[in-house]
């Protein structure tokens, strides 16, 4: 009995490959099904930690009736900061997106530059990885005194935490092409150009995409905070104001949002990288 | 009289943190037109540095290469290479592989449709006319290496240069690939060197085996050349008395004359 469970696993997958309506909904529901188990186990654990008289924290119930307004209506507009969570989510992608747009294209660009050139590599590696160590914030400061306006520090602050992943990410990407790609591109004299979209960026675009979801991963990560300290209408200031409120139940609530929306951009620059690569990355 | 291609004194050393290094001196070897030559030796002794030289992907430090009276100082088309892990484009079908070097080779000279007509007609000579469109981690080893035929065929170069092309393969697609290879040689005579380590394939494919000592200063130890009739039958060829003297020149050489510590 043993020895056929330990069998078991290699089976299943060539057994799963031709598919009836019946396995695909069993499929399905192996995805579906453990996912729920743990969320609701962890809803249970939070309640059931949470409801106990003098907790600090409210219970997944509380959060629920105290913020139903909000969950219900994400669309209000009562003018200033007093506004629903999408536009308040709206405002934050829209400075992560002029942000990260913006290091995309300088870290693709620096990544080749360094990726290609030794003499780049030598110069520019060491500033960049002393740069890259700096937290996000620590440039806020710079970034008010030079911009004196909140909006571009806080697309600055975006744009310093996204691009060193990018930069290094498609640096590694260029350098790794394999020479044999190299010598198929001199037995052809492809010319630089060609060497550039035919072999370069296609050999690359699995590294660069990497870097792009590492970037935005830390821009959603630092917009938080940036928001928090340079305020106006945005998800980090929703939660600073929250303190200061003593609204827990929105804290958590706005949290929640936040993670789902990190998790979808990656999803959404793995899907594009996909796209663009061609292949899985 | 010179041949089609003229390797002359040819030398290529290394500057190494322990001293230079010579791997090969004094190649001097000619070519015939059509002329399908294997070069053979063990591992190690600059085989693969030869035909990169041939290549134009290494500079000889001494001496020079003739190919149709030029002198060889960069890789071009001309010299089609087949390199012994195939280095086709991961992101491109076979067709594209194919079709990427028939464009940029014949981009002036053809129109679109006598360069699709073209790659197919290339990629038809290797037996991939089923697997057009099939991206290369699709595509068995033998077959991926057939794709890398086709494309070094399709620029139509003076020369073909193959480098251990069947190294990595098992031996039954080894032998499908020599036959075609073989076939190939025989309908567009093209002028061949292939590298291998393996002295059967040598002695059927082959015109001439030349035969190389061991590194480093390695050079040219022997020549054999290979009186079969063409075109040759595996079989049939292996029974017959040319085969067999052949066959035991090269491995005296190897393991008598040149024998290598493991």
């Amino acid at each position: 009995m043993t020895m056929g469970d330990a069998a078991k696993p290699a089976r299943l997958r060539p057994w799963l490959a031709g598919l009836h309506f019946q396995d695909k909904a069993r499929n399905c529901a192996l995805l579906v099904v453990p996912p729920l188990i743990t969320i609701g186990l962890l809803l249970l654990l939070w309640q059931l930690l949470c409801s106990q008289p003098g907790a600090a924290l409210p219970p997944p119930s509380k959060v629920i009736n105290d913020t139903w307004e909000l969950i219900s209506d994400p669309f209000f507009d009562n003018g200033g900061t007093d506004v629903g969570l999408f536009w308040q989510i709206l405002a934050s992608l829209k400075r992560v997106s002029i942000g990260f747009s913006l290091a995309a294209a300088c870290g693709v660009a620096l990544g080749v530059l360094i990726g290609q050139s030794s003499f780049a590599y030598r110069g520019l590696d060491p500033i960049f990885q002393v740069l890259r160590t700096v937290p996000p914030l620590a440039w806020l400061p710079i970034s008010l005194a030079a911009f004196k306006d909140s909006n571009p520090s806080a697309i600055f602050v975006i744009f310093i935490t996204a691009i060193w992943p990018i930069i290094l990410n498609t640096a590694v990407g260029i350098r790794q092409i394999p020479d044999d790609y190299r010598n198929v591109a001199r037995v052809l004299r492809l010319n630089a150009f060609e060497y550039f979209t035919k072999i370069m960026l296609p050999a690359s675009v699995p590294y660069m995409f990497t870097g792009l979801r590492i970037g935005v991963g830390l821009s959603w990560l630092a917009i938080v905070a940036a928001e928090m300290l340079v305020g106006g209408v945005g998800i980090g200031f929703f939660i600073w104001d929250g303190w200061n409120s003593s609204l827990l139940s929105e804290i958590i609530l706005a949290l929640i949002y936040v993670g789902i929306i990190g998790f979808l951009l990656d999803r959404i620059i793995g899907f594009v990288g996909r796209l663009i690569a061609g292949r899985p990355i | 009289m010179h041949g089609y291609l003229t390797i002359e004194q040819v030398g290529k050393s290394f500057d190494t943190q322990s001293g230079k290094f010579t791997a090969l001196s004094n190649v001097s070897l000619e070519i015939e037109k059509g002329e399908f030559i294997v070069i053979i030796g063990h591992s190690g002794c600059g085989k693969s540095t030869l035909l990169n030289i041939v290549a134009g992907l290494s500079r000889a430090t001494t001496g020079a290469v003739l190919l149709d009276g030029a002198v060889v100082d960069e890789p071009g088309p001309d010299r089609a290479v087949v390199f012994q892990n195939h280095s086709l484009l991961p992101w491109l079908s076979a067709y594209a592989n194919v079709r990427l070097a028939v464009d940029k080779v014949f981009g002036k000279s053809k129109s679109s449709a006598e360069r699709d007509e073209w790659t197919k007609h290339n990629l038809g000579l290797v037996h991939m006319n089923h697997a057009l469109h099939k991206k290369p981690d699709e595509l068995s080893g033998g077959m991926r290496q057939r794709v890398g035929i086709a494309r070094a065929l399709a620029m139509q170069p003076k020369i073909l240069l193959l480098d251990e092309p069947f190294g990595a393969l098992d031996a039954l697609t080894r032998a499908h690939l020599q036959d075609t290879v073989m076939e190939i040689h025989q309908a567009t005579k093209s002028t061949t060197i292939m590298i291998t380590h393996d002295v059967d394939e040598a002695v059927l494919l082959a015109d001439r085996i030349v035969m190389m000592t061991n590194g480093p200063a390695a050079t040219i130890g022997d020549i054999c050349s290979v009186g079969l009739d063409r075109p040759r039958r595996r079989l049939e060829a292996a029974d017959t008395q040319e085969y067999a003297r052949c066959r035991k020149q090269v491995l005296q050489f190897l393991y008598e004359r040149h024998a290598k510590a493991a």
